[in-house]
């Protein structure tokens, strides 16, 4: 168990390096300076800046500095924003993103699941239908396509709800939490109805049935533990597909998140912010990855002997 | 002989499919419509009438015009050139990397297998979605960079699916009596083991293409993806947004026809998935 879990540090490890590797390589191969913006600049300030943001050095130099300051957590300053160190702007848009990503992640846990263990203990009639294909749906209908819609009819139809901001008006956090849960409660609608199905045909939920228990106890105890693994597996991958969405939910909700920061510095070509966001978010992925699978193998025995 | 009649099962059960059958009628008049858009689009779809503007939708603009005055109707049409355009290029780009990668690594096995499947465990991890962003900001907003960088990120999954198909055949008893028999390798390939894994592949190629039009759809929804006078299908649901409070057929009706789209592609995919292995279709 320790040794597996050792192992995929041991692999998570070069691949957090060759990210940041290649990341640095593509970001210095962009055509244009960060200055291009600006008119022209005089020599002596653009030396000032080129050595400010530490471009006058050769490139392997600036590698080497800039993973030695990555290393004590600096991610240097903003290309965009001189006043502002990267460092900052993530630490201010991480915990916007982070809250929002957990609520998603709540919506889409519960409606999920609920939805799926009812439709495989009521297979084939319409509570299996009726939720699968509301979760077909939700699979086919893109979240820049759902929250706008739910903006339309909650927010100005309705007027029931905020249709922007972050913790400035009561409600406010309702739209944007169900329009990036929206997608995964469907896939984990779907998983732990596969899931279910199967546990519930195996031998040991038969031996718990015939040993008299109550059918809530037999789904809920027995079955449960083995049908939602599927679901388990898919949250640490899920991650990687939240920030793509939290991309999506930030702009349409005009949340300052970090993925809200993000598309803006790809717009603005705020090289040092994507640098760092991109740096950030990957060792985020990975480590959500290792965390799931982690949390599979203590779910499933079986799991450990296959690596 | 066997092999035929295995397909011609399974297009039977397709047939008997209706949501499948449905699916398929839909995405036909779509992808004919995709091709003969310039011939029965009712207006041009990037001339910009100042004088209409945004009107609903009405004899004349069946689906109504944007704010600058251009027929949405035509501009769909338009724009299901590049859509569906992105999702076969980059699906076949995949595929064909997917395939050879899976192919490769489960016939020969051994450390030639684990070496290459480790690199796919590798890049598994890799948060993609960043990259594709990176590399059209820094190559600029590319249509053909577009196509290449969301196939090399598809090509994955179908590694891995061609990787245990072809693991699983070889070691069937039919493939190993040829190989006693003295079948060349090549031979015994392209005879034995290539057509038993085309079913898995057609499955999860159609359910790639959904996914690879999310992705282009996602990036143009962002700004990132194809650029004006270009229009998909991702930049109307753009500009839909942008005018909904007031113009909200704009957003309606692009956001309809990709949901839909989006939707007969996965019922056809499921539905050749049950077709081609009733096995998994019973429950």
């Amino acid at each position: 168990m320790l040794q597996i879990l050792l192992k995929r540090l041991l692999i998570a490890i070069p691949v957090i390096l060759i990210v940041i590797t290649i990341t640095f390589f593509l970001i210095r191969m962009a055509p244009g300076g960060p200055f291009d913006a600006e008119k022209a600049v005089p020599p002596e300030v653009l030396k000032s800046l080129n050595e400010r943001y530490n471009l006058d050095a050769p490139v392997i130099v600036q590698y080497k500095d800039y993973m030695l300051n990555l290393l004590q957590g600096d991610f240097g300053p903003s290309f965009r924003y001189p006043s502002r160190s990267v460092t900052e702007m993530i630490f201010t848009g991480m915990p916007v993103t982070f809250e929002l990503a957990f609520y998603a992640i709540l919506v889409a846990l519960i409606i999920g699941i609920f939805a799926g263990v009812l439709a495989a203990v009521k297979r084939n009639t319409a509570l299996d239908y009726i939720p699968m294909t509301i979760a077909m749906i939700g699979i086919c209908m893109p979240t820049f396509l759902l929250g706008p819609l739910l903006v339309l009819f909650f927010g100005i139809h309705l007027e029931l709800l905020p249709v922007s901001g972050w913790d400035t008006l009561p409600g406010d956090k309702i739209l944007p939490s169900i329009t990036l849960g929206a997608a995964y409660a469907a896939y984990i609608a779907r998983l732990s109805r596969g899931g279910m199905l199967e546990t519930l045909n195996q031998d040991y939920v038969r031996t718990a049935r015939a040993k008299g228990l109550s059918e809530f106890n037999v789904v809920f105890n027995h079955a449960m533990r083995g049908g939602l693994i599927p679901v388990l597996s898919f949250l640490g991958p899920a991650v990687a597909g939240l920030i793509g969405g939290s991309f999506v939910v930030e702009t349409i909700f005009q949340i300052p998140g970090l993925g809200r920061f993000y598309v803006e510095a790809a717009f603005n070509r705020d090289y040092t912010m994507i640098l760092g966001t991109t740096i950030f978010f990957s060792v985020l992925i990975i480590f959500f990855n290792l965390l799931s699978d982690l949390a599979v193998l203590i779910a499933n025995p079986q799991s450990r002997s296959s690596q | 002989m066997n092999n035929n009649s295995l397909w011609n099962d399974a297009f039977r059960r397709l047939i008997a499919n209706r949501a499948a059958v449905g699916s398929a009628c839909i995405l036909i008049v779509l992808i004919l419509a995709a091709i003969f858009a310039p011939w029965i689009a009712p207006h041009s779809y990037s001339y910009q009438n100042l004088d209409v503007g945004a009107t609903p939708p009405s004899g004349e603009f069946l689906l109504g015009t944007d704010t600058l005055g251009r027929d949405l109707l035509s501009r769909i049409l338009y724009g299901a050139r590049v859509s569906l355009l992105v999702g076969f290029v980059a699906t076949a780009v995949a595929l064909v990397i997917g395939v050879s990668w899976g192919i490769i690594a489960g016939y020969f096995g051994g450390r030639i297998d684990s070496v290459m499947m480790r690199i796919v465990d590798v890049l598994y991890g890799l948060p993609f979605i960043i990259f594709i962003i990176l590399l059209m900001v820094i190559f600029g907003r590319n249509i053909w960079l577009l196509f290449m960088a969301i196939g090399a990120v598809e090509w994955l999954t179908m590694a891995r699916i061609v990787r245990g198909q072809v693991i699983t055949i070889k070691n069937q008893e039919y493939v190993m009596a040829a190989q006693a028999m003295g079948v060349p390798n090549l031979r015994l390939f392209v005879k034995h083991i290539f057509p038993n894994i085309l079913g898995p592949i057609a499955v999860y190629a159609t359910l790639t293409i959904p996914q690879v039009m999310l992705l282009e759809a996602f990036l143009s929804f962002l700004g990132l993806g194809v650029q004006p006078p270009m229009s998909s299908w991702g930049t109307l649901i753009r500009y839909g947004v942008e005018s909904m409070e007031e113009y909200s057929w704009l957003l309606i009706y692009p956001g309809l026809t990709f949901t839909i789209t989006l939707f007969a592609l996965n019922f056809f995919g499921d539905g050749l998935r049950d077709a081609l292995d009733p096995k998994t279709s019973e429950d």
